[in-house]
């Protein structure tokens, strides 16, 4: 390995982000899209809570629970299918003839997209609390940085793993991302204590990193929540950390062998399938 | 002779619609695509209220909430499917000039398409219900259903929702890739404000003069009390006030309401499509491609 290559590779890593961070800026209503859409099912969520007199973590929950689903469907919808949109408009080529990692581009895109993400999900959790006068009361902020990067690497990982499987998709990628939206939000508990669901089925959904990173989070922001917790905070670190490693070893090999079948089957420049 | 080119467009923009929705894959997975999502959007909420309540499906509010949301897939997917017509024509496939040059009517095309986003959309609410009623015991009874109010109510709110998004689809024209953030910022205005899965009465007083106006909050209140008459009797009584916030207004007011509703979105949708036609004529973006 040269300097040339990591350098090169740095650059289409900065190359691949830099629009994903100055996009948002030069096209302002997205970020208010981004930021109000989830808001509505916060707030819908929220009242059938009060509705039924729940406690308020399960409010604050909720709150927390919609700013994460802003994460979430960065990683399905501009993570995972953006190969596909890629093939679709005719970039995917241009991707796979440049003379960089295709790692470096996922890299770049998972950068960039957490970098946005992150500031339309607080601006989502800022509002939702104050609306909904939701009490955060962080004891340990060491422990939430851990965490936080550590479900956002497992997290954009598993987008990087997915991003090569979409790679070959049609009209299925489309479909494959709109099954994975509501389905995921219920296995992971993104609106009630993932605990609430079983221990086994809590446990299956743990692959997916959200659902630690989001039980976690709420141990550390409400003093309420320990009954509600699935695992230890401790457990959940190791656990995110050891997710972090094996999702970006499998996007690697699968973004390898995708290619290979895609190029095999003149499957990587076909559009509109 | 207008009459059957118009017919023969709807019923070759349908199949066109459901080719596209359908196959690029065997009709088992193509089904299991289109449960799993509704299945699960209504599950969240059944979680939400079994961590409260402790697994009391008996509850009159229970039905009420499973019944608003397994019918809002109506407001959502067919509001969202006549705007994405549009859209996707547009952007994505790039023949929205073909068929603007076909000679067809474009109305006739549209109402194609969108009866598929109906039809797929009424198997999901009619599995989504099915599964309520057999597995969690949402109270709808088949012989106290009301069928004439249910009859009425189909017709007048599907009307409803498909002259709105005639008119979100004559902003599409307009727009960059926003009309899926309008689309859904709309969607989620009726999500909160209609009375889909928790009472108006629950909202400040403030939102719920909006809920009042907004047609989407009869229709639900409609369907409702055609499909549960007693469950609605029951969540009243069991609040002891107006709990439903229209429980004082009778089923022809709320027939009523509908329909002029109908008919004003309908004239409304109409000038809007209209001129958003005109203007994306003029201006060069019938063809105009910003998200690929």
């Amino acid at each position: 390995m040269s300097d040339g290559w990591a350098i090169t590779n740095m650059r289409a890593i900065k190359g691949r982000a830099y629009p994903r961070i100055i996009g948002a800026k030069r096209e302002p209503s997205w970020v208010f899209f981004e930021i109000a859409l989830p808001l509505f099912t916060v707030a819908a969520y929220a009242y059938v809570y009060q509705f039924m007199e729940a406690r308020n973590e399960l409010i604050g929950y909720v709150v927390l629970g919609g700013a994460m689903t802003a994460f979430w469907l960065n990683v399905l919808w501009a993570m995972a299918s953006q190969f596909y949109w890629e093939k679709e408009i005719g970039n995917l080529q241009l991707y796979m003839i440049a003379p960089i990692s295709r790692m470096s581009i996922l890299a770049g895109m998972a950068l960039g997209g957490m970098f946005s993400t992150t500031v339309n999900a607080i601006s989502t959790l800022t509002i939702g609390a104050l609306i909904f006068h939701v009490v955060f009361q962080l004891t340990d902020p060491l422990m939430l940085i851990a965490i936080f990067v550590a479900t956002m690497v497992a997290l954009y990982g598993m987008g990087m793993m997915f991003a090569s499987l979409y790679m070959l998709f049609g009209r299925e990628a489309y479909h494959m991302s709109n099954l994975m939206t509501e389905p995921v939000y219920l296995v992971s508990g993104f609106y009630f204590p993932v605990r609430s669901l079983g221990f086994w089925t809590a446990a299956g959904a743990s692959f997916i990193p959200i659902t630690l990173g989001l039980d976690a989070l709420r141990q550390l922001f409400f003093s309420g929540a320990e009954g509600d917790a699935f695992l230890p905070l401790e457990t959940e670190l190791l656990l995110l950390v050891a997710l972090c490693g094996v999702f970006i070893v499998l996007a690697h090999y699968s973004l390898r062998y995708m290619e290979y079948l895609g190029k095999t089957t003149g499957r990587l420049t076909l559009r509109w399938q | 002779m207008a009459v059957m080119n118009d017919l023969r467009t709807i019923k070759n923009a349908a199949w066109l619609g459901w080719e596209m929705e359908a196959n690029w894959t065997d009709p088992f997975l193509f089904a299991t695509y289109s449960i799993a999502k509704p299945i699960s959007a209504t599950l969240i909420l059944v979680v939400m209220f079994m961590v409260v309540t402790g697994g009391d499906t008996d509850n009159a509010y229970f039905s009420y909430m499973f019944i608003g949301n397994a019918l809002y897939m109506y407001v959502a997917e067919v509001l969202f499917g006549v705007t994405w017509v549009i859209h996707d024509d547009r952007e994505h496939y790039m023949t929205l000039k073909q068929v603007y040059i076909a000679p067809i009517n474009f109305y006739a095309y549209i109402l194609g398409r969108s009866v598929i986003k109906i039809v797929i959309t009424s198997a999901g609410v009619f599995i989504t219900l099915a599964f309520g009623i057999l597995m969690l015991g949402v109270k709808i009874d088949v012989g106290q259903i009301d069928w004439l109010l249910l009859t009425g109510s189909i017709i007048l709110g599907m009307g409803c929702i498909c002259v709105l998004g005639l008119a979100l689809g004559g902003i599409t024209f307009l727009t960059a890739r926003h009309s899926i953030g309008i689309n859904e910022g709309v969607a989620g205005v009726f999500y909160v404000m209609s009375g889909i899965i928790f009472p108006i009465t629950a909202l400040p007083l403030w939102a719920q003069s909006i809920s009042k106006v907004l047609p989407i909050t009869y229709w639900m209140d409609s369907m409702r009390r055609a499909l549960m008459p007693e469950a609605m009797a029951e969540l009243n009584a069991a609040a002891a006030f107006d709990v439903t916030g229209l429980g004082g207004v009778s089923n022809f007011y709320i027939m009523l309401f509908l329909a002029m509703s109908a008919a004003v979105f309908f004239f409304l949708s109409l000038s809007v499509f209209r001129f958003a036609d005109g203007v994306a004529r003029r201006k060069g973006k019938i063809d105009w491609t910003s998200s690929y």
